[in-house]
């Protein structure tokens, strides 16, 4: 070879925009454009506020936590519709435990009603083989209607200070709760994916089911995980929007489900399985809570909120199937 | 192993095999789609227990139930569709389930990705360990099989096809990759039917037909046509002749393609196709074949070149435009792009045709059974229960309903991908039958086949495609033999 290679190759840049994966990066970019642009028109409502920004944080720690675990259901292809529903149970459950038993039982409680649930859905997809979809939109209406019934669609209202503190109402100096479980949740989960076995069975039964069992995965057993994972990660969000809003209702998480599913996919998760983005999950919540604060800012009311909310997340979505 | 049987329900697939294999050497393993050497394979691998039997590694016996059982005795297999995760990197794929861990017991990517390098540059080969599989073309994918194997210390490595996609020089890599494997004293078991490729590599052969072994023996001491005639067995091999046919040379045109191109794989093909003729399409997966038929059945639009129908211009934009100009697709995947494989034999019959068996605006249950009963008795398909779900039906009736489906359809042009995959040779022959009397009905044929006896007993014509183009366009008289034809697919033969 006595050409010069330099003079064919391609520069620096044009090659780093040609080898630029959109699906996997969409959001960091859409996460910065929209941020811009509330910056500059919303400024005088007071969104760059510190207290503004933490505000953000703590809305989305619930969406955060739950997409998380969402993340490694959708990367072992398989979905979660029932996150919101759970949610809801756990927080009227812990609530009621809380005031009866006290702090442990009722932390104990809410996690057992998420586990329970998790373990049922990952059980029926895992051993009977039901299409996840079809397992979590019916336990999607069982969890909603079982907290409103056990609740008599009365709220429950949660005396306990120190459930209050540790499950998001308080602060670690002026590190607000429920940023450090949202930052705990986040490093769990990427260490989780990235950086264990059990984060590649996830993904490899995702990537190539057949290929993954050929390897000696028990795929079964992994999709059962991942299921009952998210059963309790979103007992947990329950738990957090309990201590929060100083009550449990069943009406908490209701939908979120969407919002959460939204979030993983803007990420760069593939909702075929075999490619788990945690920190897009992260930044995919923290976009959807940052689109709801900004339109609440700009002052739309909750019907137009709806209404731009979803044409960005289309829109957002469409980007990242662009190759 | 010793007098291996696996029967699933009553069909006994293995009939006793005796098979062994001595470190350091390249068995070939031959026989026809059906005679059991997948089914020997997965055995082997633990996919399937066997009934009974035994299975001895290096004098002691062992108990393969799981893909575990088989890796900790030493069986590494090479798949024939490859078992890579494509999203995940080279290394984290040979590492799958077995991961190396750091001192904080959490996976250690770069340690999985120097011993990959390790095991490549044992092998002599250069492949990136943090490349993503997706990212990497076939041959690779192969040699990153071949190094998860390895890593798992496999004394006996299982190749099933593994040229079936490779290109020539490639396959010349492989080979010498084999060598290297075999003075290191690792067993080669090699799953073929490409005759001069088994006398290149293997020394010695076994070969299965209906379950048991017909041959075993040094491949020095054999001919090609030994192996061949133990293969098929003498009475079968008469079935797959050419027969010679009325052909009008100047029979009119009913496709002609000029350049067409689409997709990445698909660069420039030009062929015609006279009326009442049978146009073979041969070439190595990949070169294009299964591309152009996509495009001529309106599924694929082509960016390139133009296509015309009895000397008119055509762009079919929707598979249906494509049928209504006469042309139906029988697919290469008759599972998942032919049948409904949960509805009944009728059911699937009838689908393209429902306008005809209707009364009023309803459908007619008279006229169904009606045209269900013709078709199945018109195409021999041997069916209980016409109503009951095309799933029970073996491969090849399978095959005869997807093949009655499209010729009651009353096309002109019949485009065939891979018809008889996974058909046994009796039915076979008969579908062959079948094609030969649709042609001679004035109508065309283009026959995509890898299997280049039952290619070379059908066609008048044969198109070589190399890399996306029609490489080499033969008449039948040409050809001498398989052999002949198969070294031209290889891009040897002038």
């Amino acid at each position: 070879m006595s050409s010069p290679t330099t003079a064919t190759r391609p520069s620096l840049i044009s090659r780093a925009v040609t080898r630029f994966d959109w699906r996997s990066n969409v959001i960091y970019i859409a996460f910065v454009v929209v941020f811009i642009l509330f910056a500059i028109f919303l400024s005088s409502d007071g969104f760059l506020s510190t207290n503004n920004m933490l505000n953000i944080v703590r809305q989305t720690a619930t969406i955060s936590i739950m997409a998380v675990a969402m993340t490694f259901v959708i990367a072992t292809a398989e979905i979660d519709l029932s996150v919101g529903s759970i949610a809801g149970l756990a927080s009227v459950v812990t609530a009621m435990a809380t005031t009866q038993w006290g702090l442990v039982p009722g932390i104990l409680a809410g996690l057992l009603s998420g586990a329970a649930i998790g373990a049922i859905n990952g059980g029926l997809v895992a051993l009977l083989k039901v299409p996840s979809f079809l397992v979590t939109l019916g336990m999607l209406g069982l969890a909603a209607g079982l907290a409103q019934w056990i609740t008599a669609s009365a709220p429950q209202p949660i005396g306990n200070t120190v459930y209050v503190q540790i499950f998001g109402g308080g602060d670690f100096g002026p590190i607000p709760g429920l940023l450090v479980w949202t930052v705990v949740a986040v490093a769990i989960g990427w260490i989780a994916m990235n950086r264990t076995s059990f984060g590649r069975r996830v993904l490899a039964t995702g990537g190539n089911p057949t290929a993954a069992a050929y390897t000696g995965i028990r795929t079964a057993r992994i999709k059962f995980t991942v299921l009952l994972l998210s059963g309790i990660a979103a007992a947990i969000a329950g738990m957090l929007y309990a201590g929060r809003l100083e009550s449990g209702r069943f009406q908490w998480g209701q939908g979120d489900e969407l919002t959460v599913i939204a979030a993983v996919i803007l990420g760069g998760t593939s909702l075929f399985g075999g490619r788990g983005a945690i920190i897009g999950t992260l930044v995919g919540s923290l976009f959807m809570g940052l689109i709801n604060n900004g339109l609440i800012l700009a002052g739309l009311d909750v019907a137009q909120q709806s209404v731009v909310r979803g044409a960005i997340i289309i829109a957002a979505v469409a980007l990242s199937r662009k190759k | 192993m010793r007098g291996i049987v696996k029967s699933f329900g009553p069909v006994e697939v293995l009939k006793s095999v005796d098979m062994d294999i001595v470190a350091g050497e390249v068995h070939a393993l031959a026989g026809e789609n059906g005679a059991g050497k997948s089914t020997l394979m997965k055995v082997l691998q633990g996919v399937h227990p066997i009934t009974s039997g035994t299975i001895e590694v290096a004098g002691q016996p062992v108990a393969i139930r799981t893909t575990a059982d088989a890796e900790r005795a030493g069986i590494g297999m090479v798949f024939q569709e490859f078992s890579l995760i494509p999203s995940m990197t080279v290394a984290q794929n040979i590492f799958l389930n077995r991961e190396l861990r750091g001192k904080s017991g959490l996976v250690d990517d770069r340690a999985a990705e120097k011993a990959a390098r390790e095991i490549f540059d044992g092998l002599g080969v250069t492949i990136d360990p943090k490349a993503r599989v997706e990212t990497l073309g076939t041959a690779y994918w192969q040699l990153v099989e071949i190094a998860k194997a390895l890593a798992k210390n496999a004394s006996v490595l299982v190749m099933d096809e593994p040229t079936a996609s490779l290109a020539k020089h490639e396959v010349e890599n492989l080979f010498e990759l084999i060598d290297k494997l075999k003075s290191r004293g690792i067993a080669i078991v090699y799953i073929s039917h490409r005759m001069d490729e088994i006398r290149r590599v293997a020394d010695r052969i076994t070969v299965l037909r209906d379950g048991r072994v017909v041959l075993a023996a040094e491949v020095a001491q054999l001919t090609a046509a030994e192996i061949i005639e133990a293969i098929i067995g003498r009475r079968l091999a008469s079935d797959l002749v050419y027969r010679d046919r009325q052909l009008l040379a100047d029979a009119p045109i009913l496709l002609e393609a000029t350049n067409i191109g689409s997709g990445r794989v698909l660069k420039s093909v030009s062929l015609t196709i006279r009326a009442g003729e049978i146009v073979g399409l041969a070439g190595l997966m990949g070169s294009g074949r299964t591309e152009f038929a996509r495009v001529v059945a309106g599924m694929d639009r082509p960016t390139r070149g133009t296509l015309s129908i009895d000397g008119k211009l055509v762009r079919f934009s929707t598979p249906l435009a494509a049928q209504q100009a006469g042309i139906a697709l029988i697919p290469e995947d008759r599972r998942d792009q032919g049948l409904v494989l949960d509805h009944s034999v009728s059911d699937n019959l009838t689908l393209p045709v429902l306008d005809r068996v209707k009364s009023g605006a309803f459908l007619s249950m008279t006229k169904l059974r009606e045209l269900t009963n013709q078709l199945v008795t018109r195409f021999g398909v041997k069916v209980a229960d016409p109503y009951a779900p095309v799933s029970r039906l073996s491969g090849g009736n399978q095959q005869k309903v997807v093949v009655a489906k499209w010729i009651n359809t009353r096309p002109r042009l019949l485009v065939m991908d891979e018809p008889t995959s996974g058909v046994d040779i009796g039915t076979k022959t008969e579908i062959l039958d079948i094609v030969r009397e649709f042609a001679s009905e004035g109508n065309a044929v283009l026959f995509i086949s890898s299997e280049l006896p039952e290619l070379l007993a059908v066609a008048d014509r044969i198109i070589v495609f190399r890399e996306g183009r029609s490489d080499r366009a033969l008449n039948r008289d040409d050809v001498a033999s398989e052999e002949q034809l198969q070294l031209i697919i290889q891009g040897e033969a002038a």
